[in-house]
């Protein structure tokens, strides 16, 4: 049963219950505690230890994302053996890879970054020696380089515990442990469904999107929030636009339901249609038995005259309409206004048994 | 859906029968691969063939396609055999119980085995499954309602839901998983030849009589006809003119040369599309369009919750949101439509249509708000039929299992089956112009079993050819266990192999929906 007490954090009494992490009762009482490896809604692995903080009688620092509270405890979070601490991981995860922001499709939308400003570690007290893998640019969707990857396994939990698609996981140990599909194989050539959850969930540029490197910087990108135009879920995501132009789609988990952040390879990477050279640009009548450019006017005129002429001589029921599904709601409500109010006749139907 | 998307998390057993949601709405698929492996949630997967939710169920029923009625009726029948049904809810809510029970009665195990493939012992354990759950969730899709028996068996769903008691609860429900973006929302808007926005009856006279009003013209109480009646009637030559918003008969509908033939016979075909398509290719008028990113709307999805599209970049060219088009023709035609956003339609849409009255732009900047929602001050609706239905008590209705229209024979042996796979959407307009989604899945493959492949003489990415009484198409073959001996299944998605050249127009009855699920074929290696 959950019973509720208080613990002291940082000299501050915080109401907490049984079964939180002191994470959780740092975070909603606005006491920041940085992590990496953490991930809401997945489990708390405790693997980067970025969130160490001591709690009184505790024999050594301890992972606030994965210490149960409980009643009476004192916490602190921000004492220099805490700091030390937090400063030596940040240090020994930068020197282990090639965190080379220059040209890091992340740089501006990265927590190691971030936390590597935030402790203010001008340059890391060790060699830097990153692994030396190649980068991964074999499919048009996903791009890797597990030279910017930390291990904090947010991707392969996203990859099992949010999407359940048990496509990645570890492999080898220690320093040649890396992420991935199984058998070392590339995303393209493993049983990738590319949801695109583990891109959302990576903190640094480890994985990234193809279509978007070198399309723009974060800074430079508006996001706007919309609908898939795909599946019945309703997926609200995130269009990046830079120059006009779809260059990525993400998850935002801020968003909530119905997805909290999740889509699927559609919604992800589905989207180039929408500045296809084939789209249509102006309106086209078929004259001499091919359809060709026309302007607006043209073709209400030719519609509106055609449509009287059918509707004096045949009556209102020989017009007929389909509406769709994959227009909006407004669109819809004005199509069958115009067959029932316009043309007059209720032949209007749409792809609903299809 | 009777609840929501969230709620399939929350229930103790899932059915899901009649549906790949994995491939169809993955994102609903992860959280009922959730309720699995977070939550112990045990899944029953009916289905003819092996979809990727098999890995993740309790147990999966493998009926013959065309046989849901029958094992609907079965799983029922071993629920009241063994006393599981909840006697309360029948007494209290629902209505037609005893006649239910006694159609029931001959759909024992045995007899469903027979009708159907499924084992006896194994539709006993599904049963037991669902019956014992405290909150049992259906889901189903197009496998339940592409049949000439559609309708029939969505009651079944709706029978075995309600002697369970499992509708009007959280986490219960029978949930239709939609399958197009706003498919809800045009069947919610009145995009339906008998119906205004909210359901309300054009043949309703007091209903006519307030769009009368709003509208500012008489509008006719007759109900008018369905997309495959439209078709018949261009053939008839009773239908003359066709205006078509954003669809593409020529690939998605059934018996394909039938519906070429329609489109060559009338007076004037319009298409308002994004693209040429199929069926712009027969057009009078072709009418350039905005797509989703390029204007401001709403869409209603598969659990009711009606959500903003928004602008985001410039349409190409001279196009136009398709709300702007229809404005504009609407005044060339006499009737002026001065609407100058999408805003404005919906606050009319509020003030005509009870289910939406409180749903604002306002209100749903954030989060989506579930009809029905009668008014600005209202919540929204998680889950329907709370306390009472809404006419009061639910109806049972007894159904007896017939078969599909067109079963194998000695010519055309296999049963057909058609669907969508996970990286194209419909007719491929906009999948197939996708970089990703093409690169995963460049061509079309038709699923065979490696039994009948070796009968047939098929290799694996081989060229076979696939015959019905309607016509033929040439495909690459996919041997794999996931089709059923004697079941091909092929995607509808690829004009090059166009499934729909093969399929049986034969209709549901009530539903006019097209028996996609079932026709017979032959299948030659090529």
């Amino acid at each position: 049963m959950s019973e509720q007490f208080t613990i002291n954090i940082d000299g501050k009494e915080v109401r907490a219950m049984t079964g939180q992490t002191i994470l959780e009762v740092a975070r909603e009482n606005g006491i920041f505690i940085p992590t990496l490896c953490h991930y809401k809604g997945t489990s708390n692995v405790g693997a980067c230890r970025v969130c160490a903080i001591e709690v009184e009688n505790a024999r050594s620092l301890v992972a606030a994302c994965t210490m149960p509270v409980n009643p009476g405890m004192i916490v602190r979070t921000d004492t220099e053996r805490v700091k030390n601490a937090r400063r030596l991981v940040v240090e020994l995860l930068w020197s282990s890879g090639d965190h080379n922001c220059l040209t890091c499709e992340s740089n501006g939308n990265c927590e190691l970054q971030d936390l590597v400003y935030e402790l203010g570690i001008e340059k890391p007290r060790f060699t830097i020696d990153p692994p030396g893998y190649d980068l991964e640019l074999t499919n048009s969707m996903i791009a890797r380089d597990l030279n910017k990857c930390i291990l904090c396994g947010r991707c392969v939990r996203a990859c099992n515990e949010i999407q359940v698609n048990d496509v990645l996981d570890f492999s080898y140990r220690s320093s040649h442990a890396k992420v991935g599909p199984a058998f070392g194989a590339d995303y393209i050539s493993s049983n990738c469904v590319f949801c695109g959850e583990c891109v959302d969930a990576c903190p640094t540029g480890a994985i990234t999107f193809k279509s978007a490197r070198f399309m723009g910087r974060p800074w430079e990108t508006a996001k706007v929030k919309t609908t898939c135009t795909y599946c019945g879920v309703g997926c609200q995501l995130d269009l990046n636009i830079h120059n006009g132009k779809i260059i990525k789609v993400t998850g935002n988990r801020e968003h909530g339901l119905p997805n909290e952040g999740s889509l699927c390879v559609k919604g992800r990477f589905g989207m180039s249609f929408v500045d296809h050279p084939d789209r249509l640009k102006t309106p086209l009548i078929r004259k001499e038995g091919e359809l060709q450019e026309a302007t607006w006017e043209e073709a209400y005129d030719y519609i509106a005259d055609k449509l009287k002429m059918i509707k004096s001589e045949f009556g209102s029921d020989s017009i007929a309409g389909l509406s769709s599904a994959r227009c909006s709601n407004e669109e819809n409500y004005l199509f069958q206004k115009f067959m029932r109010a316009v043309i007059g006749t209720n032949n209007v139907d749409h792809c609903a048994r299809l | 859906m009777t609840n929501s998307i969230e709620e399939i998390e929350q229930a103790d057993a899932i059915l899901a029968i009649g549906t790949n949601t994995t491939e169809n709405h993955p994102v609903i698929s992860s959280r009922v691969k959730r309720a699995v492996r977070n939550r112990g949630a045990k899944l029953i997967v009916v289905d003819p063939r092996e979809i990727p939710l098999v890995r993740h169920a309790a147990i999966w029923l493998r009926p013959q396609a065309g046989t849901n009625v029958a094992v609907l009726n079965g799983l029922m029948n071993v629920i009241i055999s063994e006393g599981l049904e909840d006697a309360a809810y029948i007494e209290t809510r629902t209505d037609g119980y005893d006649e239910l029970k006694k159609t029931l009665a001959k759909y024992t195990p045995e007899y469903v085995e027979q009708i159907s493939g499924v084992p006896a012992e194994a539709l006993r354990t599904a049963a037991r499954i669902y019956g014992t759950a405290e909150k049992g969730s259906i889901l189903y899709a197009m496998g339940i309602t592409q049949h000439s028996h559609g309708t029939e068996a969505v009651k079944c769903c709706a029978n075995l839901a309600m002697i369970c008691g499992n509708v009007g609860i959280e986490g219960g429900g029978v949930n239709p998983l939609r399958g197009q973006n706003n498919v809800q929302g045009a069947c919610d808007m009145g995009a339906l030849p008998n119906v205004f926005t909210g359901y309300q009856q054009v043949a309703d006279e007091k209903a006519r009589s307030k769009f009368e009003e709003a509208w500012g013209v008489p509008l006719s109480g007759q109900p008018g006809l369905t997309i495959m009646e439209i078709m018949n009637g261009a053939l008839e030559g009773k239908i003359k003119a066709l205006y078509i918003m954003g669809e593409n008969p020529m690939l998605s509908d059934p018996d394909l040369h039938h519906v070429q033939e329609a489109m060559k016979s009338l007076d004037l075909l319009i298409s308002q599309d994004i693209f040429l398509n199929e069926t712009g290719e027969y057009a009078h008028v072709v009418l350039p369009s905005a797509c989703f990113a390029e204007k401001d709307g709403t869409f209603t999805n598969t659990e009711r919750r009606v959500q903003r599209i928004r602008k985001a970049v410039e349409a190409p060219g001279t196009a136009r949101p398709d709300w702007a088009i229809l404005a504009g023709l609407a005044t060339r035609m006499g009737y002026p439509m001065q609407y100058q956003s999408a805003h404005e339609i919906m606050k009319e849409i509020n003030s005509v249509t009870p289910s939406y009255k409180g749903i604002t732009y306002e209100r749903i900047e954030g989060v989506g708000l579930q009809w029905p929602c009668p008014n600005i001050d209202h919540p929204g609706t998680k889950y329907l039929h709370k306390d009472q239905f809404t006419r009061g008590k639910g109806i049972l209705t007894p159904v007896e299992y017939r078969p599909s229209e067109e079963l194998p024979n000695d010519e055309y042996p296999y049963i057909l089956t058609t669907g969508r796979v996970l990286y194209h959407f419909h007719t491929a307009t906009m999948s197939r112009r996708s970089t990703g989604l093409v690169e995963r899945y460049p061509e079309s493959l038709a699923e065979i079993n490696p039994r009948d492949a070796a009968r047939a003489g098929i290799e694996e990415g081989k060229i076979i050819r696939i015959s019905s009484r309607r016509g033929t198409v040439s495909v690459k073959a996919h041997v794999t266990d996931r089709a059923p001996e004697g079941t091909i299944f092929m995607n509808f998605h690829f004009k090059e192999a166009a499934a729909n050249l093969l399929t049986n127009p034969a209709l549901d009855p009530t539903g006019k929906i097209p028996e996609y699920k079932v026709c017979a074929v032959k299948v030659e290696a090529a």
